[in-house]
């Protein structure tokens, strides 16, 4: 269905490719510089730890109540919207989701599609499936604008173009914008984009956005961003079709406010965003802007998998902020194009599993320390290590008693790996063998292998001590 | 999960158990002697259960249930009178502290036990802070040390303060700040086996920065944040070299006589 695979890049070469991002010490220092100025800018914003406590639960309240009441919030916000003149859409996954888009656009022979920033987009490869059938999808977001323009993917749900530096940029506009000449400052750069951009959403006769919060009493989509292309995407084209996951759904407009001041502190450390847009429906008579048609599309792509495990249903409670990538020592280190999927760091790690099934998947949960930095700082209290540790569990095993098996339950398992943790057991679980194992491994410590797989890689190997502590302590006893 | 502070520490017992971990058991057994060193010289009385092996965190993080749940049980029994069970290392008792409960989730009786034993679970800084209440008398010359605390004292146990404490009560010894101080060594347990290439990048970030304060050593109270840091220095050629906790301790109080 479209011109490239669904992935640019198969997340199960995951290995091989932060082995390549962390050998890149260009990439490693600006990724480095640019995770640290974002921790720096949220920190600033959550000066008293009491007060943020507070917050994160109100937040994580507000989003396990309505993950609790999902079904009955989404007929309920489809009714209201639906009510207000929004035509509501449901796909079950990304090809669903990209056919439903394209329809509506041949309905009204698009050839030319502006977008506002939406990473369900990017889930679903829209603008792959877009260009197959003539449709020219164009990323309105500067960093998005700037990805697309170099024919990649973001590698931040926040800014999607953080890997790349203005000379990079500078060079790229130069070589791809027509008619711009070479420039570095980043002002002038950012003229050229805007340029361009300004002159497309005059002439696209459909506008595309997401939504950070659906609310359900009002039929409202909630839309936050910082440049205006939002807006101009949603108001300026005859046609606004809005992309969300069903998961995006709140109940009352009174929850949106304690959500939105925590998304935006988190994700870049600002009190608030320069625009937060509120929809409610298309061009009403009298009216004289606004689409005449509103569309909103609901996508679950594997959120329903997620949704019905009661452990694993708090990952639906994300809210896109980015902050656990921000602040995980891994994708600082490898930057989010290593994961391969439109999801990268801890976020990514957890929910890419129900999105593209746990056989393309397995190797990113085990891509953590469980160091609980993500945790920490997540403003919804996701308990991401707890969930990687599940998934690392369900990838090498059958489903649970009761439980239904997951897409790809179990990809991980092998013969080796049971057969290396069953010894392990067997092992440990014996006091007198193991006691036997350690005199064994402590008298034959000279012949300690000096390769020792991974951990060799850059550390001097492992050599038991010359006796080991059981034998100290039961030393100690008998002198006593 | 408890924060730190939220704790209700006991008075200071006559006597305790010591967990001594797998990793210490074979690869540094002179921080759990100089564990029980520090132990005795405040009085208390350490018993080492012959039986116990490892706390089951390797397969837990790996994802492997129903072999932590074994190695678990194994030692759930092991301490039987109602004392302390002290833990020199963070990331074990964690594991012993946050996750028994839930190990034991299929089985109430089980799970009551877990929960109680949890209740006794403490990471040797903690308790020398908080339960022994030690004086400590430095003994040694002037030195700068830098200090790591790993993830799981930090935020499983909220521990990290206590290293810092107990360090505090050497005059001679200045404890240095080191960047992204909070930050992932990149042990990480199986981590670093499985993902060498991430995991060596985060030991050499982390080992540059320990060094970069110009400290004399590292102390670590995580004995595999220490091993994996140190085998990193020593590949590198470094003489810069880290210490657990407890043997720093020891040895600059001055042994037997290092008490306040």
């Amino acid at each position: 269905m479209s011109a490239q695979p669904l992935n640019f890049v198969p997340a199960s070469e995951f290995k091989q490719r932060a082995a390549v991002a962390v050998a890149d010490e260009h990439l490693r220092k600006s990724f480095r510089g640019a995770m640290d100025f974002l921790i720096n800018k949220r920190a600033a914003q959550f000066p008293d730890p009491e007060a943020l406590e507070g917050q994160r639960s109100l937040a994580e309240h507000i989003r396990k109540y309505s993950l609790a009441r999902l079904p009955d919030l989404l007929e309920q916000l489809e009714r209201k919207l639906t009510a207000n003149g929004v035509k509501v859409h449901w796909a079950e996954n990304a090809h669903e989701a990209c056919a439903i888009i394209i329809g509506i656009a041949q309905r009204h022979s698009t050839r030319l599609m502006v977008k506002g920033k939406s990473m369900v987009s990017e889930e679903v490869e829209l603008n792959h499936a877009m260009a197959d059938v003539g449709i020219e999808a164009l990323e309105s977001d500067m960093g998005e604008y700037i990805v697309q323009l170099d024919g990649e993917k973001p590698s931040h749900i926040i800014m999607p173009a953080i890997h790349k530096t203005k000379e990079q940029i500078a060079r790229l506009f130069a070589a791809k914008v027509p008619g711009a000449s070479y420039t570095d400052s980043v002002d002038e750069l950012i003229g050229i984009g805007r340029a361009v951009l300004r002159e497309k959403f005059m002439t696209a006769e459909v506008g595309m956005s997401g939504v950070n919060f659906a609310v359900a009493e009002t039929g409202t989509l909630c839309l936050v961003e910082n440049e205006g292309n939002g807006r101009m995407c949603t108001t300026v084209p005859d046609v606004h079709i809005a992309i969300t996951g069903i998961e995006k759904v709140v109940e009352k407009l009174e929850h949106v406010p304690p959500l939105f001041g925590l998304l935006t502190r988190s994700a870049t450390g600002q009190a608030i965003t320069t625009y937060f847009n509120m929809i409610s429906g298309p061009r009403q008579p009298g009216e004289k802007d606004g689409p005449r048609e509103v569309h909103l599309v609901l996508v679950d792509n594997g959120r329903t998998q997620a949704y019905s495990d009661q452990q694993m249903r708090a990952t639906l409670q994300c809210i896109r902020c980015g902050a656990c990538m921000n602040h995980c020592p891994v994708y600082t280190r490898i930057g989010g194009h290593a994961y391969g999927t439109t999801y990268p760091g801890p976020i990514g790690e957890i929910i890419s599993p129900h999105m593209m099934g746990l056989a393309a998947t397995h190797v990113l949960p085990t891509a953590s320390t469980l160091c609980g930095a993500c945790g920490e700082v997540c403003p919804v209290r996701i308990p991401i290590p707890e969930l990687l540790v599940r998934l690392r569990g369900e990838a090498q095993h059958e489903a649970r008693p009761g439980h239904p098996p997951m897409v790809g339950q179990g990809a991980a398992r092998s013969r080796l790996v049971d057969a290396i943790w069953s010894g392990w057991m067997a092992l440990y679980t014996r006091p007198k063998l193991y006691r036997a194992f350690g005199w064994l491994a402590t008298r034959l410590r000279v012949l300690t292998p000096p390769m020792q797989g991974g951990w060799t890689v850059s550390r001097t190997p492992m050599k038991p001590a010359a006796k080991t502590l059981h034998e100290l302590m039961a030393a100690r006893k008998r002198g006593r | 999960m408890d924060q730190a502070g939220s704790r209700q520490y006991p008075d200071k017992p006559t006597k305790v158990y010591l967990f001594g971990t797998c990793l210490i058991d074979l690869f540094c057994p002179e921080a759990g002697i100089d564990a029980v060193q520090l132990l005795e010289r405040e009085g208390i009385e350490v018993h080492f259960p012959a039986d116990q092996t490892c706390c089951g965190q390797p397969a837990h993080s790996s994802g492997f249930p129903e072999q932590t749940r074994a190695v678990a049980l194994a030692q759930l029994r092991l301490f039987p009178e109602p004392w302390p069970v002290i833990v020199p290392s963070g990331s074990c008792a964690g594991m012993m502290r946050q996750h028994y409960p839930e190990v034991f989730a299929d089985d109430p009786g089980l799970q009551a036990e877990a929960t109680a034993l949890a209740e006794r679970i403490f990471e040797l800084s903690e308790f020398l802070v908080h339960v022994a209440r030690v004086k400590l008398a430095d003994r040694g010359a002037p030195t700068r040390i830098a200090l790591h605390t790993s993830c799981a004292a930090r935020r499983e146990m909220g521990t990290h303060l206590h290293a810092r404490s107990l360090l505090a009560q050497l005059p001679g010894v200045e404890v240095a700040m080191h960047e992204h101080e909070s930050e992932c060594c990149g042990f990480g347990g199986t981590f670093s086996l499985k993902h060498p290439a991430i995991s060596s990048a985060m030991a050499g970030d982390k080992v540059d920065a320990l060094q970069e304060t110009g400290a004399q050593k590292f102390v670590s109270a995580d004995c595999g944040c220490m091993l994996s840091l140190n085998h990193t220095l020593q590949k590198r050629g470094e003489g810069f070299q880290g210490q657990h906790l407890a043997s720093f301790l020891w040895q600059r109080t001055g042994g037997e006589g290092g008490q306040r």
